[in-house]
């Protein structure tokens, strides 16, 4: 290789590198340092970490921001991993099957399919998790269904509670579930399964000792895309939330714009960071083990 | 009795008829082959035995026990994979150890079992290597391992050889043929690769278009082809299609390309004026350069193809039939493109195809 093409091949690595290092880095290391600072009623409203007097360098980091994160939004940051998990799981429930019959269906049908998987994405958002709140409110599509059919005297509470912020995160990610996982079903070599159906495995050992395993990179790349989400999901909780479905997105929002503490926001999105790093770890070692095989 | 035995199975995929009525018994022990062109219809049989697919019409027995209603988990068949459908997240033994895994084989006796089989295949030092870690012939080996671990009664093997090279196919053959000899199981092989079963089967049925066109040990399908199409598949001919016209006291064709009548083997007797063919193996063409006593053709050599050993001699005579000779390349050496010579034949020799 000559040395221009060393130097391409450089240039070539370092322009993510730059990217990543000015739009991903920079800002999460102003963040750090943002919840070291105590906070004050000024603009920005916090005091400088660092500062240059007379007498040198003068630090004011302080680790008070994560002490009162500690005691503060445990309960929100247990809900909120709570809430994803359970919405992961119950997404890889309902998306492999689905992204199996997906990935079985004639061709002119799983286009079909995939593009009604996709078909949601049309619309905002947060059209459609307001469009719940009139799905399950008192008065709403699902509790005028039931009482009609005299399946209840009262309406059934649906909205503002755990079940309404779990319902709309399973709404709202499923796709995210179903696309990575009909990706792998995708691949899947049929003569794999055939060969296990040869060999003498029944279906239900072929989908065990063959299928599965041979999917899992979607699998982990379906819950990634949905569990680290799905953590830091703010709109949710906020519109089909009540008061005791708390999740760290929301009162990160609250400490940001109604508190204007933003040495505590800062904090609680830095702990957020870690909270998403050590299962995305996890999961790429994982993946890049399936992956050499 | 035989241990498959099929009876007039049919299987159509919308309107065409994959496998059209055929039947067909295999023995125990035999090496079989199917062979076929691409799209005759082999392949959906062997799967048809295999269980992945179910007969329209017609059934299939395996050991005396009809097989129409049993799932392929439940054969008593294993088959080996063109593309070998290695787990790729499996190593090399557990492969081999999968089929005894669903079977429930306890472990010392798995282990060992895998131990045999890499023996058999002289794999045994490969047992942690994953399938993408070996090479082509390397992981046909593991799915001629993995197919046999279970012992089954009928090994079924699709193209077995297809994907590897030349000279690793002529030594993969070689060892196929001994480790059935050594195993004992009954193969059933199909091929497209007429000189592969020509090499290694014990008796050939030769698929076109769905049917069975003729079943027999290799040298009766080479030297006694019943059809057109067996003739022209298996090996190189010479077809000389005629009209049959009677002689002194013997009958001869008639062919176009050529004043002279050709002789005939004394077994024929159809009736005079009846049209039938005349196949020739070009291995039995003689050619010289003196005119010889008796039947002979007048032609020029128009090219030769030199394949080492051998050598293919194309000729046309002067009314423009085409014949092609088969020799030993030192025989071949005085001849050039150009030069006249004299092609004959025993009558004998020459196959008549009435179809």
């Amino acid at each position: 290789m000559t040395g221009l093409g060393i130097w391409a091949k450089r240039a070539l690595i370092g322009l993510p590198f730059l990217w990543l290092s000015v739009f991903f880095l920079l800002p999460l290391v102003i963040v750090a340092g943002i919840s070291l600072a105590e906070s004050a009623d000024a603009i920005p409203p916090f005091k400088p970490v660092l500062s240059l007097t007379s007498t040198g360098l003068h630090s004011d980091a302080t680790l008070g921001n994560y002490r009162e994160l500690a005691e503060g939004c445990l309960r929100a940051c247990a809900n909120s991993l709570l809430y994803a998990a359970l919405a992961t799981l119950i997404c890889l429930v309902i998306g492999y099957p689905v992204a199996f019959a997906i990935a079985r269906a004639p061709g002119t049908w799983r286009h079909l399919l995939l593009f009604l998987v996709m078909l949601p994405f049309w619309t905002s958002f947060l059209i459609r998790v307001y469009a719940w709140i009139a799905i399950l409110q008192p008065s709403g599509l699902v509790n005028r269904l039931l009482l009609a059919m005299g399946l209840v005297e009262m309406p059934v509470p649906l909205l503002y509670n755990g079940f309404s912020v779990e319902l709309g995160l399973v709404y709202s990610y499923l796709p995210f579930m179903i696309l990575p996982l009909y990706g792998s079903l995708a691949r899947l070599d049929d003569t794999l399964i055939e060969a296990a159906a040869d060999l003498g495995a029944p279906p239900w050992r072929v989908f065990l000792g063959v299928i599965l395993p041979l999917t899992l990179p979607g699998i982990a790349a379906g819950t990634l895309l949905v569990f680290i989400p799905a953590v830091g999901e703010f709109v949710i909780p906020d519109l089909l939330g009540g008061p005791d479905t708390l999740m760290i997105g929301k009162l990160l929002w609250q400490e940001f714009f109604d508190n204007v503490d933003w040495p505590a926001a800062s904090a609680m999105a830095m702990a957020l960071v870690a909270v998403v790093t050590l299962p995305l770890l996890v999961m790429q070692r994982l993946v890049a083990r399936e992956a050499r095989a | 009795m035989a241990l498959l035995e099929i009876i007039d199975a049919s299987k159509h995929f919308a309107a065409t008829a994959a496998v059209d009525r055929v039947s067909l018994s295999v023995e125990e022990g035999e090496f079989f082959a199917l062979l076929g062109p691409s799209g005759c219809g082999k392949t959906t049989l062997l799967r048809l035995i295999a269980g992945f697919e179910t007969p329209d019409s017609g059934r299939i027995l395996i050991d005396g026990v009809e097989m129409n209603a049993v799932p392929p988990y439940a054969r008593p068949v294993n088959m080996m994979f063109q593309s070998y459908a290695l787990f790729p997240h499996l190593d090399v033994a557990g492969n081999v150890a999968f089929g005894l895994k669903q079977e429930g084989m306890e472990r010392r006796r798995r282990e060992a079992r895998v131990g045999e089989m890499l023996a058999l295949v002289q794999m045994s030092d490969y047992g942690r290597r994953r399938p993408h870690e070996l090479s082509g012939g390397q992981k046909q080996r593991v799915a001629l391992a993995r197919a046999l671990a279970k012992m089954p009664k009928l090994l079924l093997l699709d193209e077995p050889l297809a994907s590897l090279d030349r000279k690793l196919r002529e030594e993969t053959r070689l060892e196929l043929t001994g480790i059935q000899e050594r195993v004992g199981t009954t193969f059933l092989v199909v091929t497209h690769d007429q000189e592969e079963a020509l090499g290694m089967a014990q008796r050939i049925a030769v698929m076109s278009r769905g049917r069975l066109v003729q079943t027999g040990p290799p040298s009766e399908i080479y030297e006694r082809p019943n059809s057109r199409f067996v003739a022209d598949f298996v090996g190189a001919v010479n077809l000389f299609e005629g009209e049959l016209v009677a002689g002194f006291n013997t009958l001869s064709l008639k062919i176009a390309g050529t004043d002279q009548p050709v002789p005939l083997p004394e077994s024929v007797d159809p009736p005079a004026g009846a049209r039938l063919t005349l196949a020739l193996r070009p291995e039995k063409l003689v050619l010289s350069r003196e005119r010889p006593a008796g039947f002979a053709l007048a032609a020029t050599v128009d090219s030769i193809g030199y394949q080492g050993g051998q050598s293919t001699i194309h000729l046309e005579t002067q009314a423009g039939l085409k014949l092609r000779a088969s020799m030993p390349s030192a025989a071949a050496q005085h001849l050039a493109r150009g030069i006249a010579v004299w092609a004959r034949w025993a009558p004998e020799d020459a196959v008549v195809i009435t179809e």
